[in-house]
Parts: C-alpha cells; structure tokens; sequence
C-alpha cells in the first residue's frame, strides 16, 4: 500500500529542549491514524510539524510522495481542524468555509459548488449566512471540519478537535467522525489525550512519550499486547494493576504466591529476573469462574466504587494497591474477603529494568 | 520516493533571512526606532556629556568637568532637592489616596462609576491645563487665600505660588491632583482581581476590614503595588510641563526641576554640555529607580 | 449524627429573626465612607468648576469676588476673546491657530502611529523572527528612558532630514515615542487571540498581510479604539514636542496656550486664560467623558507610558 504520509527521522528542538526525536512514521493512504498520549508528549507537536506550522529542526516530510519539508501549510494538501475550532469570528460560516479557496483564487462557481457540498455533507446548510458566535460548540466544530472538507485534500489533521465539547456531544460526533471516514476514505491523522477516542476511531494508535513513539499499532494491540509499562498504564480505564515479582524459569514468584506462566504468550525465551506483572481489572475474574482460573486468591475489599453497568473495588495485593472491576449486579460489601482468579494467559510481564515487554 | 522524487521537487530552501520576509520588513520601523532612537540617541547623549559642547555639539573630550560643574551649580543642586521633596511626597500621596479612593470604591457603593468619572477625569487633561487652573485657584487674590479670609479669618495666609520655600507643595497639589486617578485607577483593578473568596474567608474567620487589607489584601496585591510605585517614579522624572505651566521654576529658582534645567541648557543657554550631562543624570535617576524592578520583574522568569 | 439535630430544641421565640435580614442604610460606616468620598470628589471637581466659572465671568465681576462664587452675569465675550483674538507676541488670533495647528499635528500623527504599531504588534505575537524579541524588549525599556536624553540627537536627525520645524517631524517624534506603550498594547491584545485561528488562517494559505488584513484588524476594533483613545489624549495635551521642534506658526495648542496665559506683557485677563484653558482641556475632556470605560482600559493598558 502507498504511504499518504511518511515523516522520516524527525527532529525538532526549541533551543535546548529537544521536543521530538528521530521520529519515523508511515501512515497509510486511508488510514486514520490517532496519536495518543499525554500533555507535553510531543503528538500536538508533531501534528504542527505536518501541517508546516512549525519549523522542523532535521528530517524529512513527505505528504503523497511530495516532499513537503520546506513548504507552505497551504502548499502542503492538507486540511486542519483545531481543538478550539478556529473559526475566524468576523466571517459567516460561508465565509469560513471559502477563505482558504478564495485565497487559492479558485473561480467563484467552483468555490459555491465545493461549499455547498461540504455544507451537505456535515448538514450545515441551513447555517451557512450565520457568524461562528451565533452557533453551539458542535455546530462549530462541524464547521470547522467543513473548512478542511472543502479543500479535497487527501489528508486531514484533527488537533483534540472534540476536546473542547461536552462528554455526549462527544459520543455523537465522534461516531460522525467515523462516519465520515469511512464515507471520504481519506487519510486522517488524529491527536487525543483520550484513550476512548483513540480505541474507537483509530485504525492505528501511536502513543507517544517525550516525543518518541512508543508503540505503534491497531487499537486492539495495544490494548492486549502492550510493548511498555508505560502503555500498559496508560491504555485502559482502571489502569492495569501492577505487581512486583521476580521471574524464575517461567514462573513469577511474588511476595507469596507464585503465577505459572506456561500460557503466556513470551516475545522470546525468558530471562529470569525482576519484572513487573501486570493484570487489567477487568480481566480478574470473580464468582463462579473463580474455580476455572489457574490461579486463585483472596482480597479484603477497602471501597466499593458503584458505577452502573460496573462495580470498581478497590483492594490489595501483596501490599500494592490492585483495582478489581465486576458486573454492577454482584453483590459486595466493604470489609469482606472477596475470592479472585487469575489467568495468566491474559497478563503482562514487563522487564522492571527496561520496563519492555518481556 | 526516493531520490529522484526529492530532487524533482523545486522547493527553495527558505534561507534565514527571507523567511518570514514581510513580517521583517514591516519591522524595520520598530527596529530602527529601537536601534537608533532609544540605543543611538541615548548613547550619543552620554558620549557628548563628557565634552567640552557648547553651542555645538562636539567631540572634545573633558571627562568629567561637566558633572563637576552640574554638581556646583546651585540651580541643579535645588532642581534636585525639589525633586526629591516632590518625588517623595508624590509617591507616598498618590500610593496612599490612590488605594483610599480604590478600597472605597471596591465596597460595593452606589454611584460608583460617578465617583470615578470624577476621580480620573484630570489625567484626560495636559500638565499645562492642570498647572494654569491650579495657578488660578491658588491665586492669592482671588483663590483659596482670599475664600478664607473672606470667612472672617483675615490672616489666613496659603500663597505657596509666591513663597519659595513651599512653592514645590502647591506644585504637589496640582501633581496630586491630575495623576492620583491614574494610580487609583490600577489599584481597584488589582483589588477587583483578588479573589472573592477571600473575602469570604475572611468574614467566616470575623477579622475586621482594615485588618484584612493591611494584612490580607495589600501584601497580596504587592506586583499591582510595585507597577504603580514605578510608574509614579518614572513620570516623577519627567516632571517638566507643570512646573513651567504653573511657576516657570520661580519665585527665583525655588521650583526648578532636572527637566526644565535640561531643556533650558539645551535650547535657550546654549550650553549644550551641562544639557547632555543633567540628561544623562536623569537618565541614571530612572534606572535607579528601574533596575530593581526590572530584576524583581524579569530576572525570577530566567529560572524556568 | 442526624439524630443529635432533630432532638435538639428549635428557639421558637416569637421574635426570633424570620425572613429578610434587616438593612441598616445610614450605618455609621457607610456615613463615613460616602463622607469621604464626597470630600474627594469636590477636590477633584473643583478646578473643572472653577474654569467654567471663571470663564463665564465679566473682569470687573473677577476683581471683586473669588474663583468660585457663581457668575451674575453670565457672559461668552471671554470664550471668544480667548478663541479668536487672545495675543501670543505678534500673532493675536488667538487659540483658533493652534487649534488647527494641533489638529494637524494629531490626525497623521495617531494614524500612523497606530498603523506602524500595530503591525509591530502582530508581527511580536504571529510571525517571531530571530531578534525580535531583543528589538521589542528595548522598546519597552525605552519607554522609561526620559525624553531628555534624546531630545537633541532626535534634533539633529530631523534636520539631516530636513524635517526639523516641520509637521511630518513632530508626526515622526510622535510615531516614535508612541511606539512602546502602543506595541505593547497591541501586541498582548494579539497574542491573546487564540493561536489556532493564526495556524488556521496558514493553512488556509494567508500571508503576513493577508491575515492581518482579514483576520486580525476586523477582530481588534475594541484594541483600536482604546490605542486611538490613548494616542489622541497623549498628542493632544503634549508640550514638550511641541515647544523643541515645530516653529511659533504651527505651535501646537498646548504651547500656544501657555504662551498666552504666562506671557508677560499687558493687564492679566483670568476669565479669557481660563476660558482658553478650558477650550485646550475640551477635545480631551469630550474624549474622555464620551468614552467611559475605555478610557479606563486604555490607561491601565498603557500604563507603563509614565
């Protein structure tokens, strides 16, 4: 497949700090590619890099086999959306919508025609003589979307486009986003600090750290096989628990219990030392199933957190704190001994050295 | 994508100086006034403060002779001293009504904006219209002296205008009277900026009001208090229209000032020298005045 | 602990406070405080008062009372004394000349410099080039280096330039020492527009002026209006410009003012000075009263003028 977007051994520095390094990435032509990660990782960084906003320090930027390195934001075939929709307030939505057009000097029908259509898509159309202050958060940020639709450029960026909008705006328009992914086939290229965004819309995630990627793969990789502690921690909501351990022969011994690992799925042959074990809380099982896991324990129950369709319990193991997440209906209490199992096919052992996966 | 694609591409390597290009001819102004107004023209000044200049400038260096001579003269050494006396008195003034009238302002009155309008109103006027009505009402004829002895106490005497050792204060007055607004005006921004629930905790905690600006709100505005303190500083430097508007430096010498001592070398006596080395004296005043605050301002960002 | 509460008895004493608490107006600290600032208010109203009075007076009625009774006999003679015929050593057409003169000096002065700084301004906060942080930070640090310093150079320089004596030299003085508090107004008013309408804006594929043009300036009246505000007040009541580098037939207002008030020659007429104060004072007076609020947001964001 051709690559839409290639970004090769990136560098950029401001002064000393050096922001992102010896980034590589290929992103696929139609694909929608999120990149994830906390504040100050380097993803909104990167995203201005490949629009042109920021000068890069080193490396190269190649959008539909263009080197594009040295161009103009405008030069480039992309379209923007922001996080705070950056509409321009004096101009009707119209007016948005054509700016960039008009300062392409496209004839004025072909310019009509292209925002009708764009206003169709996103069924703006009955807002097209308003100002961006007379519209709600989301209709702006469909607007916003709009300006980077009427371009036909092959590849969008979204700076946090829905950060900025209530948690069921949210929802709606991000099934709309997949939508009209799955309608445009374009290239799309993502920021989030939101894992939930990511795991939907993404067809990859890139999750960044200190302006390196971390790992780069389908959601459901990184959501089973995480190449980091740091990924692990940060994909899953509870985050996955952790547990000090010292692998030996392939088994994990703990403070007292020791896990057998002949399920799990090693990345090459053991080596024996420290490692962290890691269990997701929604992988403990609880009840009946109990009896089936491998490996079974009990733990004293500190809170109970009700959350609806879930229950969280907050309890310990082995004196770290271990979050346990059952089904809303099951019944527990503060203060009793709860029974948990756990299959060690669906863990994780990370080096506590390198903390990769081991 | 390859080579040869990278090498078809006619992009222009932006070079250092052409990027951005407009934005750094649009510049060139600033620049130039920056450079050569505020760096050249200052520099020039101090160099020529060390010559012999008289009715023209020229580079015939004497060291410091023309500070020595700055020094003893005695209409330097009263510009000084009435600086001084205005400077302080100003400053204590200005900072103590200014925060009055804010603090009382910030109390939730009626009429507020009334209040203000007539507060401000005088900094919308020129130091020459402040010093020529003061001029007027402190008239002895016909002013404030001749309303109280019109009362009945007929040896009621208040002529500073005329009475060299206190004609700084009538300048004061008039000083006061036109820049307090300003300084007030700053003030109850700051306190309007100050969170309300302070206020809040301080009534649950039942500490009286004045203890709370003493001890609460005016520690907490100290960078509002430091930006008002420099302002009145550095426009105390410049005082030069009010003093020619309302005394033209008399009776006899008794209100000169640094400002009008600089202009009056330069343009009328001819002696260009002492102009350029009471100029640069000012210029050392302000910096005095300026470095702290530039340091208390600027140099505690370079840590991060 | 609910419990506890309920058993606890309720005061149901007939008189126990019910319902709105009641409101003491003419607390003796509020006397104090309206007391206080009613004191206030007349010193600063005092002067306004008295040149209007002033001016409205006939001599001899000066003669015999004080700055601040009424006029009895309200007359405009020294309204129009003091406009078209008051004498500045030979000129006697009194303050209508230097009106003029200072409406000359004004227009191009606050239209320029305004463009000058704003673009200034923009280019800060959007466009950065290596140094301009250096450039703007000696502006800044200029604006408190006393005029006195570079008076004479700036003298010399408009004679290279030929410029000295003339309108477009004082325009040029005005530009200049309008630039530090204007820039920096314009350019934290800028920098507070949200960048991403800037990176839009590029990706939109504006330019500098592009984006200044159609983005910024339609976006920053508010900023316009304060900066005109700041500028008309500043050029208007300045003097010492003025004085050094215009010549007596196109001294502005102010100077031709004081020329009139202090000269030396001739009986003293108060009522034509104040009434020819009070005409000076007025374009910054209606500008100020007509603005309100901004005048306010003008001054305190041009504070750093002194």
């Amino acid at each position: 497949m051709q690559s839409s977007v290639s970004i090769r051994e990136l560098d950029l520095s401001f002064g000393s700090i050096n922001v992102l390094k010896q980034l590589n990435l290929e992103v696929q032509d139609g694909e929608f590619l999120v990149l994830l990660g906390s504040s100050g990782c380097g993803k909104s960084t990167l995203l201005n890099c490949i629009a042109g906003l920021l000068d890069i320090t080193d490396g190269q930027i190649f959008i539909k086999g263009k080197n594009v390195t040295w161009s103009e934001p405008s030069e480039r075939g992309i379209g923007m959306v922001f996080q705070s929709y950056a509409l321009y307030p004096q101009m009707s939505v119209e007016g948005n919508l054509s700016f960039g057009l008009k300062n392409a000097k496209m004839p004025k029908a072909e310019i009509k025609e292209r925002v009708a259509r764009a206003a169709k898509i996103l069924q703006i159309e009955p807002l097209l003589k308003r100002k961006p202050g007379a519209l709600s958060g989301g209709q702006r940020q469909r607007v916003a979307i709009g300006r980077a639709l009427v371009r036909e450029v092959d590849v969008f960026l979204f700076d946090e486009p829905l950060s900025n909008l209530d948690a069921k705006l949210r929802a709606d328009l991000r099934v709309e986003l997949k939508r009209l992914h799955q309608q445009l086939k374009n290239t799309m290229i993502y920021v989030t600090h939101d894992q939930i965004e990511a795991l939907t819309l993404a067809d990859r995630i890139a999750i960044m750290r200190n302006g390196v990627i971390q790992q780069l793969g389908t959601p459901n990789d990184i959501y089973k096989y995480p190449q980091t502690k740091y990924v692990a921690d940060f994909i899953g909501s509870p985050a996955m628990n952790f547990i000090e351990g010292e692998l030996k022969d392939g088994i994990v011994h703990t403070q007292d219990t020791q896990f057998d690992m002949q399920d799990y799925n090693f990345k090459e042959s053991p080596k024996n030392g420290p490692v962290w074990f890691g269990i997701r809380p929604e992988h403990v099982l609880v009840g009946d199933s109990v009896q089936n896991a491998r490996h079974s324990l009990s733990v004293l129950v500190d809170i109970v957190e009700p959350m609806g369709a879930d229950t969280l319990v907050l309890t310990h193991l082995f004196g770290s704190p271990f979050r346990v997440r059952l089904d809303g209906q099951f019944s527990v209490k503060t203060g009793e001994q709860l029974p948990i199992g756990i299959n060690t096919a669906a863990c994780s052992l990370f080096d506590r050295e390198s903390e990769q996966r081991l | 994508m390859d080579d040869k694609t990278l090498n078809s591409q006619k992009n222009k390597r932006p070079t250092r100086l052409t990027r951005h290009l407009n934005a750094k001819i649009a510049s060139v102004p600033m620049i130039l006034t920056a450079v050569v107004v505020f760096v050249g023209c200052s520099v020039w000044t101090i160099v020529h403060s060390f010559t012999k200049s008289r009715m023209l400038p020229k580079l015939e260096f004497v060291g410091f002779k023309q500070y020595d001579r700055l020094w003893s003269t005695k209409r330097w050494l009263v510009s000084v001293d009435n600086l001084l006396i205005y400077g302080i008195c100003s400053l204590i003034f200005t900072l103590v009504i200014g925060f009055i009238l804010a603090a009382l302002l910030d109390r939730k009155i009626r009429f507020e904006n009334t209040f203000r309008t007539i507060f401000l109103y005088p900094f919308a006027l020129s130091f020459i219209v402040t010093g020529l009505v003061w001029q007027w009402i402190l008239n002895p004829d016909f002013g404030l002296q001749s309303l109280v002895r019109e009362t009945g106490w007929s040896s009621f005497t208040f002529d500073p205008l005329n009475n060299p050792d206190i004609v700084i204060y009538g300048i004061l007055i008039a000083g006061l009277w036109q820049g307090t607004g300003l300084i007030m005006c700053i003030l109850l921004a700051g306190l309007r900026g100050i969170d309300e629930d302070i206020w809040k905790a301080t009534r649950i905690d039942g500490i009286p009001i004045w203890k709370t600006y003493l001890f609460v709100i005016i520690p907490m505005m100290k960078p509002v208090f430091i930006t008002a303190l420099v302002l009145i500083a550095a426009g105390i430097v410049k005082v030069y229209d009010l003093v020619v508007a309302q005394t033209s430096g008399g009776p006899g010498l008794a209100s000169e000032v640094p400002a009008k001592y600089v202009y009056d070398k330069m343009f009328l006596a001819q002696n260009l020298g002492q102009g350029f080395a009471a100029s640069t004296m000012m210029l050392v005043m302000v910096f005095i005045i300026l470095i702290p605050y530039l340091y208390l301002q600027y140099g505690g960002k370079r840590h991060d | 602990m609910t419990d506890a509460s309920a058993t606890t008895p309720l005061d149901l004493n007939a008189n126990a406070p019910r319902g709105q608490k009641p409101k003491k107006r003419f607390a003796p600290r509020n006397i104090m405080l309206y007391a206080t600032l009613f004191v206030f208010a007349v010193y600063y109203a005092l002067p306004l008062y008295v040149m209007i009075v002033t001016s409205l007076k006939g001599m001899p009625e000066i003669r015999l009372g004080n700055v601040f009774g009424p006029p009895l006999e309200v007359t405009f003679q020294p309204w129009v004394k003091a406009w078209s015929e008051a004498c500045t050593g030979i000129n006697c057409d009194g303050l209508s000349r230097g009106f003029w003169n200072s409406v000359q000096i004004l227009i191009p002065s606050v239209v320029i410099s305004i463009a000058v700084a704003s673009v200034n301004g923009y280019a800060l906060s959007n466009w950065r080039f290596k140094g301009s942080e250096i450039f703007y930070n000696i502006l800044i640090i200029g604006a408190f280096i006393p005029y006195q310093v570079m008076l004479y150079p700036i003298a010399i320089i408009l004679r290279e330039l030929n410029l000295f004596g003339t309108l477009g030299g004082l325009v040029m003085v005005h530009t200049i020492f309008g630039m530090p508090i204007l820039t920096l107004l314009f350019r934290n008013y800028f920098a507070s527009v949200p960048e991403e309408l800037f990176k839009a804006a590029r990706v939109d594929g504006a330019g500098f002026w592009g984006i200044y043009f159609r983005i910024m300036l339609p976006m920053s009246l508010p900023i316009f209006v304060v900066a005109i505000i700041l500028q008309v007040t500043g050029i208007w009541n300045d003097f010492l410009f003025g004085v050094i580098y215009t010549k007596p037939d196109i001294y502005p207002m102010t100077v031709q003012l004081n020329n009139i008030v202090n000269s030396v020659q001739g009986v003293k007429e108060y009522n034509v000075n104040m009434a020819a104060t009070l005409i000076t004072g007025l374009v910054p007076l209606v500008i100020y009263f007509a603005s309100g609020k901004l005048f306010v947001r003008g001054i305190a964001a041009g504070a750093v003028k002194g």
